[in-house]
């Protein structure tokens, strides 16, 4: 399989004892992108991107990343690949200095010293260096871990939840950095949970279950997911959310703020519903659904999780 | 309800939280009710500080009645146990430099000419005093043994040697630790005992820590080999354990006199192998466990049986069989014999091999289980 795919895997299934992880998932992607992975937790996308890296043997399925195979080539991708764990995975008890002279040393960087004191540089932690990596809050945390995966000038990144945790400032400063890695050629698959996370991405897969949901760009998706939302604003509409979560069409109601969302795929139920209500002083229009709304729509049609029912 | 009341149903809380956890730790709970099992069966049962059924070599040049009548009397005592009989003096030497036999018992040729004679003569026991401790009820016995055994045979004529004091000198040579000092006994027993210690302990929680920190996956998704991490691993703890020796050998030396009588190339070799098979069962230790803790607790399981059936802290022939079995399964066990005998016995590595073969085993098949256990893939 030689294709200009960075990603190309088909029919991926893990399964750990009787549990189903990830049940046949394809992801074809093209270099040079910036995707987005998508999916509540447990929904199977630690497992697929570990399969991807060569971390994990998929029990089925086949695929190539960056052209190596993922079952018996994993040396190789790992060789051009940089892979960001969910949980800060440098050691804590190194300095920043010694984890990124470490993992050089590992990649056998024939210019290692000169490599690490460009990255520290990049960073903007040249003058913290000698500070035990333990000891950076969360937010650097995550900057030395990318910039630490990013050294061996990988050509595929792989981030899982890289930014969970971190404060909007750092997430803001951590994608622009996606973005200028991206900019110089990288593929970058990113795994999130943050909905503004995933409108900066070239295209999001949706994983629930284990299963591929949908995948494409977010203005089609939302488009393509058929979902009508109004959104009702005033005095008491807060008040009358549990009694209109019963009405017939409404699938999801949201709060937002003083407002409140209703969504559903049937205009007429959704305008019936509203009128139910009619003499609540509260004004309601038709917004174009946000893409948390359709995600947690999706999520209700993709119905239980099948996959550990005995 | 009173302030009493509501502190005790707060307890209650906490006592039935901790009680779940407890029960979740099925390792922790094992080793709860698993060592003072092991500790009550070995201290019980397989621990005997007197120890009996020794194994011994005579070396009789005297064929008469009276000398069988002897051996007989030995070996109906219960103390020793003759593995060997022989007319060579250096085989029974040889045997007793091997570890093969605890006594070496010689009876001259003209023993019952001049027994009959009156005239005293002597029987020689050497002792392997490497462990004091092991032979000294047996020796505190042999007189009253041999006494009681000529009773039968002195009759008659011969009525009148029965008197006391008894018709014969026993004369005893302790070999190789002459004055029967503990220390030379503990001091190199002690350095296999710290080496099992320290080296299986900080392997396995050295390794545990990456598991349980997650630094693990980071080192796996870096291009980096199974064998590779594990040897990197290992290596700077073979530098503790080489380090540990030398200060060891030199406290030995310096403050407690140990004699040193054999090659030192002999005991190099045999520490780097036990420093080997020890990280390689830390090492094991640490691809069964998730935690640091649960690491530390293997460590202690381990340490119990090797402290106890090893020959470091009782007789190893004092024990049952079965006991001693288990005994062979350690590598401090061989390891000991191997210290003692070259830094006592100047025992050679032809005598030794059967040691460092054992050693060699448990190494191999400890390392084994431990790469079929920690695979590059977290699968």
């Amino acid at each position: 399989m030689n294709t200009g795919f960075a990603i190309d895997v088909r029919d991926l299934t893990k399964k750990f004892g009787d549990k189903l992880a990830v049940d046949n998932v394809d992801i074809q992607m093209p270099k040079g992108q910036v995707w987005g992975f998508l999916g509540p937790n447990g929904s199977g996308k630690t497992t697929t991107i570990r399969m991807i890296c060569g971390l994990l043997s998929p029990s089925s399925g086949e695929g190539t990343c960056l052209g190596y195979d993922i079952a018996s080539e994993a040396r190789s991708i790992k060789l051009q690949t940089g892979y960001m764990t969910q949980k800060f995975s440098f050691w804590s008890d190194l300095t920043i200095r010694e984890n990124l002279d470490f993992v050089a040393r590992l990649y056998q960087m024939p210019d290692r010293l000169q490599v690490v004191e460009e990255t520290l540089e990049t960073l903007g932690l040249t003058h913290r260096q000698n500070q035990l990596a333990g000891a950076l809050s969360g937010g650097w945390k995550q900057r030395l871990a990318l910039a630490a995966v990013t050294m061996h000038k990988p050509r595929l990144l792989l981030l899982d939840e890289p930014t969970a945790g971190v404060d909007p400032q750092a997430r803001r400063d951590f994608w622009d950095e996606i973005h200028r890695l991206s900019l110089q050629g990288l593929t970058v698959l990113v795994s999130t949970h943050y909905m503004d996370e995933a409108e900066r991405c070239d295209k999001i897969v949706y994983l629930a279950h284990g299963q591929k949901i949908t995948e494409g760009r977010v203005q089609n998706i939302i488009r393509q997911s058929g979902l009508i939302t109004f959104r009702g604003e005033g005095e008491g509409v807060r008040q009358i959310a549990e009694a209109i979560k019963q009405s017939p069409g409404v699938e999801y109601v949201a709060y937002f703020g003083a407002a409140l969302h209703i969504s559903g795929h049937d205009r007429a139920a959704l305008e019936r519903a509203i009128g139910q209500f009619s003499e609540n002083n509260a004004k309601w229009q038709a917004v174009p659904p946000s893409l948390e709304d359709v995600f947690i729509s999706m999520m209700g049609a993709a119905g239980q999780d099948k996959r550990f029912a005995s | 309800m009173s302030a009493f009341a509501t502190s005790l149903s707060r307890i209650g809380a906490i006592f039935f939280k901790e009680m779940i956890q407890m029960r979740r730790d099925r390792l922790t709970l094992g080793m709860m009710f698993i060592i003072p099992i092991i500790q009550l069966i070995l201290f019980g049962y397989a621990i005997n500080v007197n120890p009996k059924n020794l194994p011994t070599a005579v070396h009789v040049e005297d064929a008469s009645p009276i000398a069988r009548t002897l051996l007989q009397g030995l070996e109906s005592s219960g103390y020793f146990d003759i593995k060997l009989q022989t007319q060579d003096p250096a085989e029974a030497d040889d045997w007793l430099a091997r570890g093969k036999v605890a006594f070496i018992i010689a009876i001259p040729a003209d023993f019952s000419e001049k027994l009959i004679r009156g005239e005293r003569p002597q029987v020689l026991i050497e002792a392997d005093a490497t462990d004091p401790a092991a032979a000294s009820n047996a020796i505190a016995q042999a007189e009253k043994i041999f006494e009681l055994a000529l009773r039968h045979d002195l009759k008659g004529p011969l009525a009148n040697l029965n008197a006391a004091p008894p018709p014969f000198d026993l004369v005893l040579h302790s070999r190789y630790n002459p004055e029967a000092i503990t220390q030379f006994n503990i001091v190199p027993g002690l350095l296999g005992v710290i080496l099992t210690m320290t080296l299986v302990m900080i392997t396995s929680i050295a390794m545990t820590r990456e598991t349980e920190r997650g630094t693990l996956e980071n080192l796996l998704a870096m291009p980096s080999l199974a064998y590779e991490v594990m040897i990197g691993k290992i290596m700077p703890y073979v530098t503790v354990g080489l380090l540990q020796t030398t200060i060891i050998l030199f406290a030995s030396k310096i403050l407690f006199g140990v004699p040193f009588q054999g090659s030192l190339m002999v005991l190099a070799l045999a520490v780097g192998l036990f420093v080997v098979a020890n990280l390689a069962l830390g090492f094991t230790f640490s691809t069964l466990v998730k935690t640091q803790m649960q690491a530390m607790q293997l460590t202690f399981f381990f340490f119990l049986p090797s402290m106890l059936l090893s020959g470091f802290m009782f007789p190893f022939r004092g024990m049952p069989e079965w006991a001693q079995g288990l005994g062979q399964a350690l590598p401090l066990t061989h390891f000991l014999r191997i210290v003692r005998g070259v830094m006592l016995k100047g025992a050679s590595l032809e005598q030794l091999h059967q040691e460092f073969l054992a050693i060699l085993i448990f190494t191999f098949a400890v390392g084994l289980l431990a790469m079929a256990r920690y695979r590059r893939t977290l699968d």
